[in-house]
């Protein structure tokens, strides 16, 4: 049993901002969460569209009730896989975005679609879907409207997230980089994180579902 | 609520080591995809040098970690969804 989720939103500022932002908005201050952003394939295919992965990692935030399914040992961390396609001609950005562990425990996909307004000018709608999913016998309800609560909540998350790289963008002289004091405010605010897991984390051994 | 984590070091990149070749390529990306390729230029890709060796060092690491990345097709999931 699936849950699904859509919805549309519409972010004021241009396509082009929009997926500039979209590469440059790690890290900043809601993001503390999502530990690496890495790029890990990329290519322009021979019509012009630009194929990017990208390899995530996330702390792996659970309610109490749910630490039964995680025995001592087990990876906190969520790797996820964050695949784009870029068509600068029909101006459309398409995300596919999965996790690639604790699929059993849980598993979330979405699909991401900006593309121009066209009821607004200046405007970029995004239209957002996912998929949740949980195998875990006799719990695969509670759990799957647990990933729906925490999807909506990281969904909030990164919209302020791109917004911010997108305020930062607008206002910056070199408008393809994000200048670098707003970059170190925000890797404080994850270097603090950082220091808070280090100091609570005793040795284990690292192993994935 | 905040669990802790396992031994894992974690960065802004998977490898400690890649942080300033992550830097460069991101900056060179970053300004050949707003002043190239959102305009349509088809010349040659200016940060090839840089995205090999921060790709040599980021593989590595994904390796020494072993991270299930390998061989997971291109937006595999997607296949099966209805068209947006």
């Amino acid at each position: 049993m699936v849950k699904y989720f859509c919805n549309n939103t519409d972010i004021r500022s241009t396509w082009d901002y929009v997926v500039s932002a979209f590469w440059q908005r790690y890290p900043n201050p809601f993001s503390t969460h999502v530990l690496t952003e890495d790029v890990v394939y990329r290519e322009v295919t021979s019509n012009n569209r630009l194929l990017s992965r990208r390899l995530l990692t996330k702390t792996n935030r659970l309610p109490r009730w749910a630490d039964r399914f995680f025995p001592s040992g087990i990876s906190r961390c969520v790797y996820i896989i964050e695949d784009s396609i870029v068509n600068p001609v029909d101006r459309k950005l398409t995300t596919y975005t999965w996790n690639l562990n604790h699929t059993t425990l849980m598993s979330v996909e979405e699909r991401c679609v900006f593309q121009d307004s066209t009821d607004e000018p200046d405007t970029t709608l995004l239209k957002r879907e996912a998929w949740i999913s949980s195998g875990i016998f006799g719990f695969s309800r509670p759990i799957q409207e647990f990933g729906l609560s925490r999807y909506k909540s990281n969904q909030v998350k990164a919209m302020k997230g791109l917004e911010y790289a997108l305020s930062n963008l607008r206002g910056d002289t070199a408008p393809w980089l994000l200048s670098d004091t707003v970059k170190d405010a925000s890797g404080k605010a994850k270097e603090a994180a950082k220091n808070l897991a280090s100091a609570a984390a005793p040795p284990k051994t690292q192993q994935f579902i | 609520m905040f669990y802790p984590y396992n031994t894992l070091q974690i960065w802004d990149t998977v490898g400690e080591a890649c942080t300033e070749l992550k830097r460069e390529y991101d900056q060179c990306f970053n300004r050949w995809f707003a002043e190239k390729f959102l305009k349509g230029d088809r010349g040659e890709d200016p940060c090839s040098e840089t995205f090999r060796k921060y790709q040599s060092c980021v593989q590595k690491a994904i390796k020494e970690k072993d991270i299930p990345v390998d061989g997971v097709e291109f937006m595999g999931p997607n296949k099966d969804k209805p068209e947006s």
